[in-house]
């Protein structure tokens, strides 16, 4: 986590959380973190004022601010814009913090990009390198906006589901609490680079499951025509490299 | 606007003007009933998939029994894919237009950004004329993109485009010459827009939304109605929605305008039957879907939990009427529209839920609301 040492709430988990992106996802994410107690500043493409009033009724509490705002004031910070505005996101300001990337390379938001739509993009990858200084963790990305709103429950309940998160160690530590906070059990899975086993296509993509059943998902993606491809194309560009 | 135009009167064509009518008050028993269609390719007797052209033939069919059977409006979407048959609504409308005589032809949506405002005017106001005033227009972004390769817009544009050919469309509704200028059409100055329609303030108008809670705004800003496609998870999840579109209408100076709904299902004499017709066609249409779109295979369970819980409408008349009471109760809405085809669905099955949701679904919500709405006077 972040070494400003920002107040905490439970298991460390910083007390402000910043959203950039106040769309479907945005706004949902936002909510979860009101409900978990948090502080939540929130950002959309342009000037707050823009946002004010959706979030005064989809996220009653949340702050409305600008991007740079937000990546400079919240202590820990959700990525939920269009994947194709990365390049907007103000890096400098993102350094030092945890930041958990829920997005997913989308063609018909984001245009054709046949970069990211290849079998060898790792689209949480291409976030952190954009963001050298922060600590990037890919999470909230494989399950459903409409599952993410209506699917959390407590801890212990019979039909909490889990959400499956990729990062270094320590920053998926904390991620991983906020989700536990949100509703849902954490399930990590390794590094950022295994991310690539939740992205759109794989078997986990849309999975709104217990852990369990997620578990078998992630672990047999190599298994899958899809994984294939995509581990094999990943180990060919380590080889180039 | 125009949502209320049944209430008047149940045989009379629609005359009402957009902005001025008054909205369905919700638990009035006012509210306006639709069938929705794609154009989905059924299967005949034997499986097999029948011609793009039987297939808009069929629907032509089933705008003329929902006439018959009380359905308020029959409204049809377009898509530029080979498993959907309707790319050019207001065609297919006339064709309806000219066999019925009192349900409102509709489209469901109309891909505002890839078309040119004018000309979506035009064909609609002809479509009114030939139905004595029964052509509405709901115009959306559209959940597809074929229409952008297919029509030369570029889809870094997508925002844009719907934003500023919504801007030009509006103004039309004013039937007035309009001078205007946007980056992607031309410029035009002091243009007259003919056929005018016979409403006072020009075509019946609608927006779809699919979730962005910026595109509730903007149609609040506009003072047009508002229709949610309801696809997926718990149908009360939008009830923020409304209540967003209500606030933003009230605060940008508007009257807010009536709100709808639309949701996938299907009818059928039980709720066996109808499951067992529904899913394995839904299914088909789905995992086309997700396979270009990276989502897994749709699931007996999350199909069943979504007909359960979700926006799916599948079962006996009882069963969907229950469900659509409930969540219009719920979500306070003024229409509810079904998409009543998805994937090969077979073309009796089709008729039978189209006869269903007009003779019994649609009587019995109507009587389960008023119902409701009295003990809640009482």
């Amino acid at each position: 986590m972040s070494g400003q040492a920002p107040a905490t709430g439970s298991a460390g988990v910083p007390a402000r959380i910043g959203i950039i992106g106040a769309g479907k996802v945005g706004t949902v994410l936002a909510r979860l973190a009101l409900g978990a107690g948090h502080e939540v500043l929130i950002s959309g493409s342009g000037d707050p004022a823009k946002i004010s009033l959706i979030i005064s009724v989809l996220a009653p509490g949340a702050r409305a601010l600008t991007t740079a705002e937000v990546a400079r004031e919240a202590d820990l910070v959700i990525l939920a814009l269009p994947l194709s505005r990365l390049r907007t996101l103000p890096a400098e300001d993102l350094a030092g913090k945890v930041v958990i990337d829920a997005m997913n390379y989308w063609w018909e938001t984001d245009g054709e990009d046949p970069q990211l739509a290849g079998p060898a993009a790792s689209t949480s990858e291409l976030v952190q390198a954009h963001l050298p200084g922060a600590q990037v963790v890919k999470a909230f990305n494989h399950m459903g906006y409409h599952d993410l709103d209506e699917k959390g429950r407590p801890a212990g309940h019979p039909e909490r589901l889990a959400i499956a998160l990729a990062g270094p160690a320590g920053a998926v530590e904390v991620a991983s609490a906020l989700v536990e906070e949100m509703g849902f059990d954490a399930l990590p899975i390794g590094e950022l680079r295994e991310g690539v086993r939740l992205q759109p296509f794989s078997s986990a993509f849309g999975a709104a499951t217990a852990a369990g059943p997620l578990r078998e998902l992630i672990e047999g993606f190599g298994e899958t025509e899809r994984g294939r491809e995509v581990l094999a194309a990943l180990a060919e560009g380590e080889t180039g490299a | 606007m125009s949502t209320s135009d049944q209430r008047q009167s149940q045989t009379e064509p629609a005359a009402a003007a957009p902005g001025t009518g008054p909205t369905t008050a919700p638990g009035t028993g006012t509210l306006t009933f639709g069938l929705n269609t794609f154009g989905d390719i059924p299967a005949d007797a034997s499986g097999e998939l029948i011609s793009h052209a039987a297939a808009l033939r069929a629907v032509l069919e089933e705008g003329v029994i929902a006439d018959q059977t009380g359905v308020d409006v029959f409204a049809v979407g377009e898509h530029h894919r080979e498993d959907f048959a309707i790319s050019s609504p207001e065609t297919l409308l006339a064709g309806i237009a000219a066999r019925t005589e009192r349900v409102r032809l509709a489209s469901a949506v109309t891909v505002l950004s890839s078309d040119d405002p004018v000309r979506v005017y035009q064909r609609f106001a002809t479509v009114d004329a030939i139905s004595n005033g029964r052509a509405e227009v709901i115009l959306g972004r559209g959940s597809f993109t074929e229409s952008f390769p297919l029509f030369g817009y570029d889809m870094a544009h997508y925002e844009e485009l719907f934003e500023e050919k919504l801007d030009l469309f509006v103004r039309l509704l004013d039937e007035e010459p309009v001078t205007w200028k946007g980056r992607h059409r031309p410029a035009l100055t002091n243009a007259s827009v003919f056929p005018t329609t016979e409403h006072e303030h020009g075509l019946p108008t609608w927006i779809g939304v699919g979730g962005s809670p910026q595109s509730v705004v903007r149609t609040a800003r506009y003072g047009l109605p508002l229709m949610l496609a309801i696809i997926g998870g718990e149908p009360t999840r939008f009830a923020p929605y409304v209540d967003l579109y209500k606030r933003a209408a009230t605060e940008l100076g508007q009257q807010p305008q009536a709100v709808g709904m639309h949701s996938h299902g299907l009818i059928a004499e039980t709720d066996e039957a109808a499951l067992a017709q529904h899913f394995a066609t839904y299914k088909t249409m789905m995992d086309r879907i997700g396979s270009q779109r990276g989502w897994p295979p749709l699931t007996k369970e999350a199909y069943l939990s979504e007909v359960r819980d979700g926006a799916l409408y599948v079962g006996s008349p009882r069963t969907v009427a229950e469900k659509i009471a409930r969540n219009v109760r719920a979500l306070g809405v003024d229409r509810f529209d079904l998409i009543h085809t998805a994937g090969p669905i077979s073309l009796e099955a089709r008729r039978t839920a189209v006869e269903l949701y007009g003779t019994q679904v649609i009587p019995m919500v109507r009587e389960m609301l008023a119902e409701s709405d009295g003990t809640a006077r009482a």
